[in-house]
Parts: structure tokens; sequence; C-alpha cells
């Protein structure tokens, strides 16, 4: 009972990380991605920002005036600074006060400015990022419901949630972060050069090899720690899927005596983790203080020319202040700028994942006149078809069944065999790739596939109920529903009884794994649902076998009731299902080998004979 | 948390030295300014080019030798904090390995995955920060007050008014930000649930006809997440402008109050310019702090399940004997019962039986009658709540669990395989088998031939546990790990059901010949595959309803009886 909790295997991503991204110059620590098509992602992703040029235009403006002022800022400081000295040191005009409010008042105008507008300028760009986010997820999920089934085969869940959710987000967080960094940074840049040259080219000159050195320095170092970062994800990837395999088999584990064993791989394991993790670690780490080096190396530089130059009146003191001020700006934007460059790889990357989902090819839509079954009666023919999964394994050719309405066919053979194909095609997952499929003589493929579908009634082998109630769950395929109807079917099922002894009955709401009930009981409750939706054809996938044999009884004695009158299709494993069918069809390697009832089939000791005899044979 | 910092004990010494080291490098990027100060005031006023070169020279040992302090204490932060992790995490897998089933019921397997993945990267993650940032920020914030306030103590009267407002203004974006933080993660979290419960369950959907439905779903869900996702984003606009506006202020402040004090010679100029900087550096480090604040409920939170696990005692306490084996293959029920944790009723109760070497005991009854659970009685996966369980005469209390499950071979319902080559997972089973011991178990399970198939062989890795493999497949291969174990006692739990009737036949009739002088335990749902067990138990409900042989029970036992009519139907019963 209690194994089975919890056994689902986090496929899934980590789920996106919104918001902060981590601390400053992180980014630029992680090993980027590269796209495979650059230009092309990037025009394209270009062209969703393209109906908000108007914003960004705005937000352009926005985050350069808030530059702009704060780059004037600490010139208009070196003046108060200036004024200040020199009344020192002249005492006959002293200082005045006036002079200095003035002058903070500007000062003071100028930081709510700057302020004003980059705030305005964030604003405006969160809106956009978030406005284009919201429409990328949505039109990715118009394109999930167009897709055919043979995609959603293709891929593990988590690769496709990851395309979705944690993709789109990257694309979001550049959007909002990266591009305003991009212009400030930039603007900051050029802005403090060009002010930095109007008091002295020639310190400018000097100071100006710390930027060469900076830069230097980031790129080495940001490419050394993107190697071990690379090494730390790969052994904590090792761990993380030893722990859980571990965990997960932790009965296997234990049933073997294994317990020292697994430990002793998962600490040469844990060791190698701690190497790559402190080696990225510190490399990331001393790049803050390396910086900082340089721009104390500037400091000085500029403290010691600057106080030359003032004592010979080169240049009044409020300038050297306000160059020292200015040499301080320059680690920020130089270190935004490697950031950005880095995670905009990743994210042409993540948009190049997007674009593939939205490049997939879709289900062949419904013809234009295409035919409405009103009342269905159920005759089924399969005439010469053929298909395969992929061009070089084709599992069913020429194939040629004919069911009428209200017969019961059931479907035997090893696994493997294609009897899961068989439902495939009947609902029009899969296309074919020759001959048709008819229902009352008119072939599949001229109808809407809503109406094939709302044909059907199917019955899993995977039961699939949602985060709902019990009753909701049920309903899940009929919208106009009275509640007695769901009780009927319920009753039908087998299932009344153990919803009745749950605590809310009808109102327990199933978690989301469905976990709060048994395997069993998940079962019946799709069986009802398929029972409500009354349904001209059955479909059940050997879906009997995961409950206890006195309740298959009790449903087999429903379902005889539900398929009386009824075309169904059994695929089955069990004989028992098997023997009251109208017609068997004798599966192996994607061909029929055998068809006809049981007691013919018997008779003509074939492959069904052998099958069914092993279970005898003492 | 603070429970947890024994595992950084080891490193003290480390530790200290990152103290050490950070208090030194503050120290010296806090007196570069003063430096400049006095070049400003001692050099250029007097024109002493001298001083200015001494003090520039002077300014510059003291940047290298901070940074030098700073970079060895990165390191030893770095090899500190990753050791504390390595050693946690080390700590952590060990106590899960002792754990027995009780005690992943109670967590549940994918919260302890989760508290030893995530929630131990976390407190790393944390640690590192602490002595990076946390160690630092409280420093520099000292440091900076101390040094401003030597500067001058008048004009330090300006920070008693701004570091309050500074507070108060990140204490309100935080109290505004916080729950909106929380309320992303669910939204995001409730958009990913959509997603995969689409992906999943892609079939019923279509076979439905429930597709706008469920992209209505999506919709409400995307524009829920959006609009949350924007009220953050446009907080955190506010926030940087805000706090960058207040520090400038400040800094407004300072000058307007300094040039009074300048102009009354109470404070000179560069003293003026050094407090400016010093201003800078002690409001950043409070907003340095209190993001401190920040992450020490996240971190809390982590640590708090981890304790919960380190915490956890197992509640079968280990025997301490090794079995004398004077008797082989006898097990033996002597009126068990066994109640799960906090069940109404039990799942097992009066269960009595015996097995012994050579004979063939199988188990039938329908879901949830017990059948799964006598396994793990036998196993000592739980303790049986009365009663007593046997082996060759030995109570498996007793025994220590090493022991105990040395004698038995394994092969459980839901196959579990590793990541690894076939050959190690086969080896999984005995450690000492040998290729050819390998190979024979394989042919008796009728996997050989798959695994000649691929050109690697034995030595072809299965990727993911197993992914590709079908369930029969994953079911021989397991099979043939307990093979070569070579057990006393096999147990196995329905682990024919996967294949079809033929294969299950042909392996039921390998396994016979292997297994002649072991005792077999088989659970099944199908009576084809009991059908000429030694002793066939019928349960129903975790009661033995009927024991003995097929033919006897046929008569006597009217849940077994029914069993058969609707598996092999009205012949089955002549």
């Amino acid at each position: 009972m209690s194994e089975n909790k919890d056994r689902q295997k986090s496929q899934a991503p980590q789920g996106p990380r919104m918001g902060r991204g981590g601390p400053p110059g992180s980014g630029m620590m992680r090993p980027p991605e590269k796209a495979k098509d650059f230009k092309g992602t990037l025009k394209r992703l270009v062209g969703y920002i393209k109906p908000y040029k108007i914003t960004l235009f705005f937000v352009v403006v926005f985050a350069i005036l808030s530059t702009v002022f704060s780059i004037i800022s600490p010139r208009v400081m070196g003046m108060i600074t200036t004024h200040l000295y020199e009344g020192v040191v002249d005492s006959d005009t002293g200082i005045s006060m006036e002079y200095v409010v003035r002058f903070i008042i500007l000062l003071g105008g100028l930081y709510l400015l700057s302020a004003v507008f980059s705030y305005i300028q964030q604003y405006l760009i969160s809106g956009v990022s978030q406005k284009l986010v919201y429409d990328l997820r949505k039109e990715l999920n118009n394109k999930l419901q167009r897709l055919p089934l043979k995609f959603f085969d293709s891929k593990t869940t988590g690769e496709i949630l990851s395309r979705a959710t944690n993709d789109v987000d990257v694309i979001s967080n550049t959007l909002q972060q990266s591009v305003t960094s991009v212009i400030v940074s930039i603007f900051t840049l050029v802005g403090i050069l060009v002010m930095m040259i109007l008091i002295s080219p020639i310190i400018t000159l000097v100071t100006i090899i710390t930027i060469p050195l900076s830069i230097l320095l980031t790129k080495n170092i940001a490419k050394r720690s993107q190697k071990y970062f690379a090494d730390q994800a790969k052994s904590l990837g090792e761990l993380n899927g030893h722990i859980e395999e571990t965990y997960t088999g932790h009965i296997t584990v234990k049933a073997f005596g294994n317990e020292k064993k697994v430990i002793e791989e998962f600490e040469s394991i844990n060791s190698q983790l701690y190497t790559h993790s402190y080696k990225s670690q510190f490399i990331s780490g001393i790049i803050m203080p390396l910086m900082q080096l340089i721009s104390s190396l500037g400091y000085v530089i500029v403290s010691v020319v600057g106080g030359i130059y003032v004592i010979n009146g080169r240049l009044p003191i409020g300038d050297i202040q306000a160059f020292i001020q200015y040499s301080r700006q320059f680690n920020q934007p130089i270190m935004q700028l490697a950031e950005v460059i880095n995670t905009f790889q990743s994210t042409v990357a993540s948009a190049e994942r997007v674009f593939e989902l939205l490049d997939e090819e879709e289900e062949k839509k419904d013809i234009e006149d295409s035919i409405i079954l009103a009342e269905p009666k159920g005759n089924v023919r399969f005439d010469r078809v053929k298909f395969g999964y992929s061009k070089d394994n084709i599992l069913i050719d020429e194939m040629n069944i004919e069911v009428k309405s209200g017969q019961t066919v059931a479907i035997v053979g090893p696994t493997g065999a294609g009897k899961t194909t068989l439902v495939n095609l009947l609902m029009r997952f899969y296309e074919l790739d020759g001959g048709k499929i008819t229902i009352d003589n008119i072939p599949t493929t001229e109808m809407t596939r809503h109406n094939l579908r709302a044909m059907f009634g199917m019955v899993l082998q995977d039961t699939w109920l949602f985060n709902g109630t019990i009753k909701e769950n049920i309903a899940y395929g009929k919208d106009d529903v009275t509640e007695d109807d769901i009780y009927r079917a319920a009753k039908l099922a087998q299932g009344d009884h153990f919803i009745r002894t749950l605590p809310q009955g009808y109102e327990t709401m199933l978690n989301e794994e469905a976990s709060n009930i048994s395997q069993g009981q998940k079962q019946l409750l799709t069986i009802a649902r398929a029972i409500l939706a009354d349904p001209n054809i059955l479909i059940l996938d050997e879906a009997t076998s995961n409950v206890d044999t006195r309740t298959e009884q009790l449903i087999q004695k429903g379902m005889e009731e539900l398929m009386k009158g009824r075309t169904s299709f059994v695929i089955a494993h069990r004989l028992s299902t098997i023997k009251n069918a109208d017609v068997i069809l004798v599966m192996n390697e994607g061909k029929i080998i055998e068809k006809g009832n049981h007691n013919q089939l018997l008779e003509d000791k074939g492959f069904y004979a052998e099958l069914y005899n092993s279970q005898f044979v003492a | 948390m603070i429970r947890l910092m024994r595992f950084l004990k080891p490193y003290w010494l480390e530790v200290v030295g990152v103290l050490i080291l950070t208090l030194f490098g503050v120290f010296s990027e806090l007196f570069l300014p003063r430096l400049m100060g006095n070049i400003v005031d001692r050099g250029i006023a007097t024109g002493d080019i001298n001083y200015i070169y001494r003090t520039g020279f002077l300014m510059l040992l003291i940047a290298v030798l901070g940074t030098i302090a700073t970079v060895y204490s990165r390191y030893l932060s770095a090899t500190s904090a990753s050791a504390y992790g390595r050693d946690l995490r080390g700590a952590v897998f060990a106590k899960v390995q002792d754990f027995t089933l009780n005690e992943f019921d109670k967590m549940g397997t994918s919260s302890m995955i989760t508290r030893t993945t995530n929630d131990i990267n976390q407190m790393q993650q944390v640690t590192i920060m602490s002595m990076r940032m946390m160690v630092r920020a409280p420093f520099m914030l000292i440091g900076g007050l101390i040094m401003a306030i030597t500067t001058n103590l008048e004009l330090s009267k300006v920070l008693l008014i701004a570091a309050p407002i500074l507070i108060g203004v990140i204490t309100l974006v935080g109290y505004k930000g916080f729950p909106l933080f929380k309320e992303i993660q669910k939204k995001i979290d409730g958009l990913n649930k959509v997603l995969r419960e689409e992906l999943t369950g892609i079939r019923v959907i279509r076979a439905f006809n429930k597709t706008s439905y469920e992209e209505k779903r999506f919709n409400v869900a995307n524009r829920s997440l959006t609009d949350t996702a924007l009220k953050v984003a446009r907080l955190m606009a506010l926030m940087m402008p805000l706090l960058s506006l207040i520090l400038n202020f400040t800094i407004i402040g300072v000058i307007w109050y300094g040039s009074g004090l300048i102009s009354r010679l109470d404070l000179e100029v560069g003293g003026l310019m050094a407090f400016i900087q010093y201003v800078s550096q002690i409001m950043f480090s409070l907003i340095m702090v209190s993001m401190i604040f920040v992450t020490i409920p996240r971190a809390s939170a982590s640590a708090t399940r981890i304790n919960e696990v380190l915490d956890l005692e197992t509640e079968i306490i280990d025997g301490t004997d090794f079995s004398n084996d004077k008797i082989k293959g006898e097990l033996e029920f002597r009126d068990v019962g066994f109640s799960y944790q906090g069940a109404e009723s039990p799942a097992v109760c009066n269960i009595s039986f015996k097995t012994s070497l050579g004979r063939t005991t199988a188990i039938i009854g329908g879901t949830g009658s017990g059948k799964t659970t006598l396994l793990n009685l036998i196993m000592r996966f739980y303790d049986v709540s009365e009663g007593e369980i046997l082996l060759n005469g030995e109570n498996i209390k007793d025994l220590k669990q090493e022991e105990l499950r040395k004698h038995f071979g394994l092969v459980s319902q839901k196959p579990l395989l590793f990541t690894g080559s076939i050959r190690d997972n086969i080896r999984f089973g005995n450690d000492d088998a040998t290729d050819d011991e390998i190979i024979e178990a394989l042919k008796i399970s009728q996997i050989y031939d798959f695994v000649k198939q691929n050109e690697k062989g034995l030595d072809y890795v299965l990727a993911q546990g197993g992914k590709n493999l079908s369930g029969g497949q994953k079911q021989r291969l397991s099979i043939a790990r307990a093979l070569v174990r070579k057990p006393e006692i096999y147990l196995f739990d329905d682990s024919f059901s996967a294949l079809d009737f033929k294969t299950d036949r042909m392996v039921r009739d390998n396994l016979k010949k292997v297994t002649e002088d072991s005792a077999i335990v088989i659970i099944a749902q199908r009576v084809s595959t009991i059908r000429d067990a030694d002793n066939i138990i019928v349960l129903d409900e975790g009661k033995i309803v009927g024991q003995g042989r097929h033919e006897d029970l046929v008569k006597n036992c009217d849940v077994y009886r029914e069993i058969v009519l609707s598996q092999l139907g009205e012949e089955a019963l002549k």
C-alpha cells in the first residue's frame, strides 16, 4: 500500500525561478548555451518586440535621461566642494551658504529626476516583458492543442514543460533586466568617459589603463569559472540521480543488503562535487576583490596625480573629487555588460527552443465539408489499413477487419503486438499510412475529429484523473449531466460503494497525483466516466487488470450490460475477458494472424490455442 | 539552523580565518578614503608633494594587502562551505539508508529526495553567502560608522535621520513584497500543474473533446500569473530608484550640514570628501544587512527540514544475532498481525503458515488483501504488531537485519533497476557473481537473448534505471538479479504479471530446476502461476480464508473457487 506513494520520479523541471536572478555577476559565471541559428532566432525574437516599439522607445529615452542626470551630479557636487575649499583657503571670499544651497537644490533636482525616470522606465519595461511572456505562453499552449499525438509520444513531459515555462521565463527576465541594463551601462560608460575627459584628458588617459585590465580580468575569470560551474552542474546531476534512484528503490537496496555499497558510491560522487563546488565558488568569488583592486588602483592614481595638479593650480579640487567618483563608477557597467553578453546567448538559445516548438507540424485539419454522423450505429471497418510509427517500421499492413454494430471484439497478443496502435488509429490520434477506416461506411478522415471522438468511450490502462472532486472527474466526459446520472454511472461501474465509504464521498477532492485512492479505485472511476459519456463504441484497454478479481467480476457484469448493443473493442491480457467476445483478433508483430471466436480458434490449433493452453498444462 | 552548524565545526579554523581576513579587507577598504582625505587636508593644503606620494604609496600598499586578504578569505570560505555541504549531505544520505519503510511513509519519498538535494544546496549557498556577505556587511557597517564618527562627530548626526528612513523603506518594501513572492511561486506551480496535466492526459483530453475546456483553464492560470508577476516587477522597479534616492539625499544632507561646519572651521574639506564616501559605504551595508534578514527565513525552513531527517529515529531496532542456520529454509509465521500506522483496521491478522526447503508456498488474493504486506514483514521492513516471524527457528527481531536479508532473494512487484551496466545491476544481488554465473541467471530468466542482441552485452548501460526497457524485460532482469544471489528463500511478489503467459511458463519452468534446494514464496494474481504450488494461502481482507493445495481449495474455499472461476472459467473447476 504505502510503497506506491510518492514513487513519481520528478520528470518535470524544478520550475522557473522568477524575479531575482541571484547575486550580481552570477549570470556570467554559468557557461552560456549556444543557439544553433543565432541570427535567425534573434531576428524572430525581435519581431515579437516590434508591437511594443513605441513603449520601448520611451523606455530607451527615459533610461538615457536617467543616466545622463546621474552622470552630471558628481560634477555638480565637485563644484560645491571646490567652492568650499576655495572659501576656506581664501578667507576673504569665505563660503557663501547661498551658493552652496543653490547648488544643493540643483543636485537634489538631478537626483530626483534621475530616480523618477529610472522608475518610469523600469515600470514600462516590466509591462512590456510581462505582456510578451503572456502572449508567448498563450501561443505555445494553443500550439500544443493542435499538435498530433506523435509529438507528445516522442518527447518527455519534462522536456515540453521546460520549454513552456523555463525557456519562456528566461526570455522574459532578459527582456526586463538586460535590455535596460545594456542601455544604461553603455551610456554610463560613455558618459563617464566624456565627463572625465572634460575635466582632464591627461588624468583620464592615465586612469584608462584600468579599463582593459578590468575587461581582461572579467573575461578570463569568467571563462575559468564557467568550466568549473559546468563540472559542478554535472556532478550535481549525477548525485541527484543517484539519490533519486536509491531513495525510490530503497526497498531494493535494503532487500539486497546493499546499504554500504550505495553509500560508498554516494561518497565518491560527493567528494567530486566538493572539488568542483569549492573551485567554482572560489573563482567566482574573487572577481569582486580583484575588480576592487583595479578600481582602487585608479583611485590612488587619481588621488596622487590629481593632488599634484591641484597644488599646481591646474585643476580645482572639486574636479578631482568628481573624477574620483567617476572612476569608481567604472566597474559596475563593465560587469553588467559582461553578464548581459553571457545571458544573451542563453536567451537566444532558449528562444530557439521555444520557436522549435512553435514550428512543429500540426495535426491535419478536419476537411472542409466534413460529415457529421448524427446517429452512429457503430459498424466499424478497417480497409487495407497500413501504418507504422516510423517509415522503416511498418506495424500494420493490409489489415481488414469488419465489425458489425453491437459486436464485441477482443484483441489479443503478446505485448508490443500492435494492440494500442489500433486504438490510436481508431481515434485518429495518428494518421494512416495507407487504407482507410470507416464507421457506418463513412471514412473517419471525412468526419470532424470532434464528432469521431465523441462516438468513442475510452478506458485506458493509464487512468487519468485530475485535481478535482470525484464528481467532477466522473462528469468530465459530459457537460450537462444530473447528479443522478453520475450516481448511476458510478453504481454500474461498481464504484458507488467505495466512494460512499470515503469521508467526503462524491465531493472528495482527488489530490494532484490522485494518490489518495488506490489503483483499483481509480480504474473504477474511469470506468464510471466512460459509462456516463454513453458512447456508441467502447474501447477498453486492459482496463480491468489492476482491479482485484472479485471486483473485476462485478465490473464485467456491469460492462456486459453496457456493451449490449454497443460495438466494443477490448484489449486484454485476461483470457476470461476475451472468451465471451464475438470476434477475437489475434495479433502478433503488428499483423492479424488469426480471426474468429474462441471455439473456432481453439479448433484451429494455432497461436491463440497455444496461448490459451499454456494456462492449463500443469 | 544553528544546530546544523555542528557540521561546520571541524572547519572552525577556516571560519575564524575568514572572519579575521574579512575584517582586514574591510578595514583596508575603509581606510582608503581617510588617506585620500589626508592628501587633501595635509598634502594639497600645504603643497607637500612628497606627502602626497608617500600617502599614495601607502594607499596602494593597503589596497593590495586588503585584496590578498579578501582573496584568501574567499578561498577559505569556498572550501569550508563546500566541505560543510559535503559532510551534511553524506550524513543525511547515510541516515536515510538506515530508514525503513515506516520513515519513508512518514515523510514521503519525494520529500526525502528534496531534503537531501535542494534543501542541503540551499544551506550550502546560505553558508557561503554568510561567510562572504553576512560577515562583511556588519563589519562594513560598524567600521564605516566608526570612521565616520572619528572623522566628524557632529556630521554623523545626519545619519541618525537617514538610517531609520532607509530601514523604514526597506521594511515597507519587504512587507509588501514578501507575500507577493510567495504568491508568485504558488501561481507558477499552478501553471505548471495545468500544463503537466494537459501533457500527461493528452489522450483523454482529446478523446473527450475537452481541448477548449483545458485551454480556458490554462488561460486563467496564465492571466493570474501575469498579473501577480507584474505587481512584483513594478514593486521592484520602485525599490532601486527609491533606495538610491535616499542615499543621494543623505549625501546632500551631509554636504549641506558639512558646509556649515566647514565655514565654522569645525571640519576640513578633505574630511568632508572622506565622509561622503563613508556615508555611501554605510548605507550600502545597511541594505546588505537587511538582505540577510530575507535569506535567513528561507534558509531556516530548509534547515528545519534537514534536521527532521537527521532526528528521525527508525523504529526497527536491529537485532544482534547471526543466524545459526542449523535448519534451513524454514520461514514460519505464528499468528502474525500488522497494522499500518494510523490505520483503523489491521492490514493482516492471524497469519500462520510455514515454508520449507524445496517447497513452493503461494499467496493469492485480491488487491489490498495484504499480500505485499506479508513480504514486507518477512524482510522486516515493518515490524509485526502481533505474533512473531521465525527464520530457521529464530525470531527475526533477534537477528541482525543484514543477516536476515542475506537469506532472501526478493523480486518486487515493480522491478527497480539502477543506472549502470547490466552486469552491475545483476551484481547488485551478489557482488561476487562471475560473468558466467550472471549469464546463467539471464538465461534462466529468458532475458539473455535480449542482452546478447546489444553489442555491448553485459556492459550495456541502462540509462535512468532502464527507462527504455519494457515492464517484462525489467522484471526478467530483476529475477536474474535474485538468482545470482542463490538465496535460501526466494520471494516473488507478483513477478510474472508483466510477462505474457508463454514466457511466464518458461521462466517458471526454468526456475523450478534451479530452485530445487530453496524455498519459494510466491505472490500472484494469476491462478495459472501458482496452481501447482505445494501450499496455497488464500488471503481475503488480511485474513487467511483457505490454505492447501489447488484441488482441495477448489472444493473447500469459496473465495478461491470464485477466483478460479473468473480467471479460468468453468472448465477449470472440473
